[in-house]
């Protein structure tokens, strides 16, 4: 297990979020969503972004996974530029995006064979799948389909299939955003248990506070669109292995949490203000 | 095996059957017999006042071929057509009899006598016909199928393709079979020409002229369906960076086999339905000809016999809707979407 205890000093960069932005065309002209959004992540660090929805969170998100491409700016990750979607940057989606019609194990295996085909055996990747699920606590339904297990434990899936492509980044768009509070916490703590284990490069998406001052190192807290961008970034200084309950009378996690619920109601008061176009912001985000 | 039951006879709509397994199972008795009431009087209510309605108003129709004939004498043709089946079954029997003690008889005289068998070649009988539509109208509907199916998954992956399809599909969909057929005769007098050919040149145009018209709804739903895949999952597909054989197989094709199913059995049904015009224009020793035959005929009892051809090639086409629906269901892997 890695040693936390001393403050998450960025040194060298591995995954160069470099001056995004982004505009879309509309019918009442371009709309900007993001801009001059510029970050840097190390190897093994869990980044948060947290913001009000359509502030451009999966947006920035997408890009980074190549499935949108930013209008200026681009991304780095160890020191080259990233323009398509790759396994090198698993995305866990919101909905899970597991095939209806594969089984568990199935779902994996395709995301195993696709990335290990070719370098690894059958067998090698029959044990890597079954590892990474059992990783997850989900090697007792192997052989259901996604119609059959709760949403919780389709999600499981969804993130054992991510881990499985050992992606250099882990990208995740509000994981546990459809999730009943319970349900996320065994999340959270299973999520917690695995990077203490595998230290991978995370970005995550969440709206959860709570959730991002438990998992991060770092919690990047963007303004709202149009024109959005990084509003400020909270380095979360805080032992590890974190539990849930000793953190609740803990004065550090407080004064985290306090800070961002601080950002975030400032924010909200500018929202009222910037709504009719927030709107327009979530069509064009949704199209 | 319970199950099987269970879903066949909610395939066949026998809603009461399975209320009355659900009070096996222990449900409270009322509840079956609101069942029993919707699902199984209110049908059998319908049908007494059909057959009633039908029974009255055929005695007040004289036509020039007598009287309109009502429920008891289209049962009585319906016996009557089962009789003769099994008459020509007899005859068919005893002729091969004969043939068979006659060519002992000759091996016995000459053990290095040639014997052959002759087939027999009796009049097509009713449940003979049946036989021929059935094998015409599946004969149609899968070379509909095979040609179908690859267009739409081509259509639904290329939008460029579809475009340029699309005013071609529109224009014949509507096309009645009536309006294909000449062309099909024609054509296919001039192309299918042999000495001996092994299907009959009436058997080739109904067959065709059936695919004709049920191979569009297949092309349509297939587009839909391919056209339609989930956009989480093509993003799936795009960071595990799937090939294109990948994605179709994995991702495309799965996600498009509900919608291809339900095109697949309105394409049979439809199909079902052009094949009685087609063979009664063509000459296709199947239903459709039996009641041109019935309607030549002008006997008597042509028009009770033609009911029966009615009722027989409802049921038929109910059969086989059913059918489908059953294979639909089995090929569907969302199992909780309804399909009636």
């Amino acid at each position: 297990m890695s040693n936390k205890n001393q403050p998450e000093v960025p040194t060298m960069t591995y995954l160069h979020i470099d001056h995004i932005g982004m505009t879309f065309k509309t019918s009442n002209g371009p709309l900007n969503i993001l801009d001059n959004v510029d970050l840097k992540v190390s190897k093994g660090e869990f980044v948060s972004l947290i913001g009000h929805s359509g502030c451009g969170k999966s947006t920035v998100l997408n890009v980074v996974a190549g499935l949108l491409e930013a209008t200026t700016g681009g991304v780095l990750l160890e020191n080259r530029e990233v323009n398509e979607p790759g396994p090198d940057r698993a995305v866990v989606f919101q909905n899970h995006s597991l095939l209806p019609w594969l089984t568990v194990y199935e779902n994996v295996r395709l995301a195993v064979d696709q990335v290990f085909g070719k370098v690894h055996t059958r067998r090698e990747r029959k044990k890597r799948t079954l590892h990474y699920l059992e990783l997850m606590h989900m090697g007792h339904a192997l052989e259901r389909r996604p119609a059959e297990i709760s949403g919780g434990m389709k999600q499981r899936v969804g993130i054992a299939r991510a881990l499985a492509m050992e992606p250099k980044v882990l990208l995740m768009d509000e994981p546990f955003g459809a999730l009943d509070s319970l349900t996320r916490s065994h999340m959270q703590d299973t999520l917690m248990e695995i990077q203490a284990y595998l230290q991978n490069t995370v970005v995550m998406i969440t709206h959860d506070v709570d959730e991002a001052v438990l998992l991060s190192d770092r919690i990047v807290m963007m303004s709202n669109g149009p024109s959005a961008t990084i509003g400020q970034v909270l380095p979360i200084d805080l032992v590890r292995p974190r539990h849930r309950v000793e953190l609740a009378d803990d004065p550090a996690y407080n004064r985290y949490r306090g800070a961002v619920f601080q950002f975030l109601h400032d924010r909200q008061e500018n929202l009222t203000i910037a709504k009719p176009t927030k709107s327009a912001v979530l069509r064009m985000a949704a199209g | 095996m319970a199950t099987n039951l269970i879903n066949t006879h909610r395939t066949f709509s026998v809603g009461w059957l399975d209320a009355l397994q659900h009070r096996l199972q222990g449900d409270r008795l009322t509840t079956l017999t609101a069942t029993v009431t919707k699902t199984l009087l209110a049908p059998v209510f319908a049908i007494a006042v059909f057959l009633l309605v039908w029974g009255i108003g055929a005695a007040h129709v004289e036509t020039s071929l007598g009287q309109l004939p009502g429920p008891t004498q289209v049962w009585h043709s319906g016996q009557q057509l089962i009789a003769e089946y099994q008459q020509e079954r007899q005859r068919e029997a005893a002729f091969n009899e004969r043939q068979h003690k006659r060519n002992e008889a000759r091996l016995a005289k000459d053990p290095d006598a040639e014997v052959m068998l002759r087939p027999y070649t009796g009049m097509p009988t009713f449940f003979d016909q049946i036989g021929t539509s059935l094998v015409t109208v599946a004969t149609g509907f899968l070379l509909a199928s095979l040609i179908a199916i690859p267009i739409g998954i081509v259509c639904g992956m290329s939008t460029i393709l579809y475009q340029a399809l699309n005013p071609i599909i529109q224009v014949f969909k509507p096309v009645s079979p009536l309006a294909w057929l000449p062309l099909v005769t024609i054509v296919v007098s001039a192309v299918y020409v042999s000495d001996d050919p092994m299907l009959s040149k009436s058997f080739v145009t109904s067959a065709i002229t059936v695919a004709l018209c049920c191979i569009w709804p297949t092309i349509i739903n297939t587009t839909v369906g391919v056209s339609a895949v989930d956009k989480d999952l093509v993003n799936v597909s795009r960071v595990l960076r799937l090939g294109w054989f990948t994605k179709t197989m994995k991702i495309v094709l799965p996600s498009a086999i509900p919608m291809m199913f339900a095109g697949l059995r309105l394409s049979l049904s439809i199909g079902w339905m052009v094949l009685i015009a087609a063979e009664m224009l063509a000459q296709n020793p199947g239903l459709g000809k039996f009641v041109w035959d019935e309607f030549q005929n002008g006997s008597s009892d042509s028009l009770a016999r033609i009911m029966v051809a009615v009722f027989v090639i409802g049921f038929i086409g109910f059969l086989l809707d059913r059918f489908m629906l059953l294979l639909q269901r089995w090929a569907s892997w969302d199992k909780s979407a309804v399909l009636r």
